[in-house]
């Protein structure tokens, strides 16, 4: 309905007016429609808070499992020997050449190194000491196979292939370590996901029911913007504006407390390299690094949590806006 | 302006409250409303705000059914009607002047065309100089009158309020009745829910009275 200009208060009629006084302080415009500090809102900051803390912890954890897993698993399989022990009748520089030719012959080998004499003499240095001859010895002798990032060759076949054809020759791919690894890391990403996961349902969960806890304290307000005529989406922005800043607030502190702990956990552990626990620390967890898909993983979790409060909290005043507004619910 | 059509309320299992009630609040009227106290006034009220639908009959406002009002439709409903709340409902994190002006802070008008008149409104019922306090401080006599000038700030086409002077002296009561007065001949309907006899002989003025759920009028 059409109103003219409102300024028809029944002071103009009648009553004697109080002199004007001076009024030093600003009149406030009503702004903040929703009470800023309440015990509710800083309960449910807290709540946000800890939850985002515990779900970026969380997620820290998968990546680095992750990032570890993954690098013990190239790193070893990408490291393969051939051993040729000697035999009377064979000649051993002819093995070699006839073990790198087979090797080689396999997709994914980049390159074949046989440690020459000098190195294989350095290799044994410690136990036979220096200056010995190599060629007089029977010495088992080693091959690297290289191979190329990301290939896995069939080192089934290559196995029985330098069985059969190069007396004396085998090949160590590591496999039953590398299978054992594997299914470690593995189940350790799998538990960690898991992890995850759940504290993420809990963090949803904890988040909406505390956002609605924290409504419901606000429910006179809703009821009174509604009897002076607010409708729906008044009353919806001025809470959703107040509960995406709780929201905010306290996914950015929990975040910002597991980024601090991270980058300190990873300056201790960088520190403490040199020393042995240093190295296992390093060779258990890896080095701490979050890297840039930790990082992003943390400011997407901060995100969905202050989302996750904002649409709650419009989601539980629609709701109750439209027990009010809706006749027909009206008891 | 507000027609009831053989009205019953009940709650929940209980008797009925209210029992045919048919009746009409002509525009432009002034009426009190009147009974012991638990006949159902603020009941009637309710039912007049639609913040309460009968059990049985059918409650009319602005010459349309309440049923068929659809939710989006509310607000500019509740636009057109101020309520003074027995338990007055002010918001106790804003000041008085902020309550006051609440109306027309959710009808989205800017704060330098409402200013004067929220301020002029305030020194009228003589809160000109608590208007930066929050209720909470505020006296039961203050709050009623700031109650009042937040219902109505944005001038209502009815008023419906309940008990409006149960907290105030009489003096104040005479000067808040003349509020509703004025509020009257500016063009306003205006039902005063009292059980103060007082008051009412002090304007002479249509009664309904509520007397073990029926309605009696007295033009
Ligand atoms: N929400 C309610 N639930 C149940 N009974 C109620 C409720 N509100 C009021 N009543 C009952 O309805 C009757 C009328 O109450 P009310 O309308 O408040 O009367 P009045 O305002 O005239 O004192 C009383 O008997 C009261 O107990
Ligand atoms: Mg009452």
């Amino acid at each position: 309905m059409t109103k003219t200009k409102p300024n028809r208060t029944p002071a103009a009629a009648g009553g004697k007016r109080k002199p004007q006084l001076a009024r030093p302080k600003p009149l406030r415009s009503g702004r903040n429609i929703v009470p800023q500090e309440s015990i509710a809102g800083s309960a449910l900051v807290l709540v946000i808070a800890i939850m985002t803390f515990l779900a970026c912890l969380a997620l820290g954890a998968v990546t680095m499992i992750n990032d570890t897993a993954s690098k013990w698993q190239s790193d070893i399989s990408r490291e393969v020997t051939i051993q040729i022990r000697p035999f009377d009748d064979v000649e051993m520089e002819q093995a070699i050449r006839q073990a790198s030719r087979i090797a080689l012959s396999f997709d994914g080998v980049s390159k074949v190194t046989a440690l020459d004499d000098a190195a294989t003499a350095r290799l044994l240095e410690p136990w036979l000491g220096s200056g010995l001859d190599i060629k007089e010895l029977p010495v088992p002798r080693l091959l690297t196979i290289e191979i190329a990032e990301g290939a896995r060759p069939d080192f089934a076949s290559m196995h029985t292939r330098l069985e059969n054809e190069v007396p004396g020759a085998s090949l160590d791919d590591h496999r039953a370590w590398v299978d054992r690894l594997t299914t470690m890391a593995l189940t350790m990403v799998a538990v960690g996901t898991s992890i995850f996961v759940l504290v993420m349902t809990a963090t949803v969960m904890t988040v909406i029911f505390a956002t609605r806890g924290a409504m419901s304290g606000n429910r006179e307000i809703v009821e009174v913007l509604h009897f002076v005529g607010a409708d729906s989406r008044f009353i919806s922005r001025e809470f959703q504006r107040h509960f995406l800043r709780l929201g905010l607030k306290g996914g950015l502190s929990g975040a910002f407390a597991a980024i601090v702990l991270f980058v300190g956990l990873g300056i201790w552990s960088s520190n403490s390299l040199a020393t042995p626990q240093g190295d296992q620390v390093a060779a258990l967890f890896g080095t701490f690094s979050l890297g840039w898909f930790g990082f992003s993983g943390i400011l997407m979790v901060m995100i969905l949590v202050a989302f996750l409060t904002a649409a709650t909290c419009r989601l539980t005043v629609r709701h109750q806006v439209n027990g009010l507004q809706n006749y027909r619910l009206v008891r | 302006m507000i027609k009831f059509e053989n009205v019953g309320l009940r709650y929940g299992l209980g008797t009925e409250v209210l029992s045919d009630l048919t009746f009409q609040i002509a525009p432009n009227s002034f009426q009190f409303l009147t009974g012991p106290s638990g006949a159902g006034k603020t009941s009637l009220l309710r039912l007049m705000l639609l913040s309460l639908r009968p059990t049985r009959g059918i409650v009319r406002v602005f010459n349309r059914e309440a049923s068929s009002i659809l939710p989006r439709q509310m607000p500019l409903v509740r636009r057109k009607i101020g309520v003074v709340f027995q338990d007055f409902r002010l918001l106790d994190h804003l000041t008085t002047y902020e309550n006051v002006a609440l109306p027309l802070i959710v009808r989205g008008r800017a704060e330098s065309n409402f200013r004067k008149d929220v301020t002029d409104l305030l020194d009228w019922v003589g809160l000109g100089d608590r208007m930066h306090v929050l209720p909470p401080v505020l006296s039961g006599g203050e709050k009623q009158r700031a109650a009042i000038a937040r219902a109505l700030i944005d001038k209502p086409d009815v008023l419906l309020a309940d008990e409006p002077t149960g907290n105030v002296d009489p003096p104040l009561a005479r000067r808040l009745l003349r509020l509703f007065i004025e509020l009257h001949r500016s063009g306003t309907s205006v039902v005063i829910a009292t059980h103060d006899l007082g008051l009412m002989d002090q304007f002479n003025a249509r009664r309904l009275v509520l007397n073990q759920g029926r309605l009696q009028i007295y033009d």
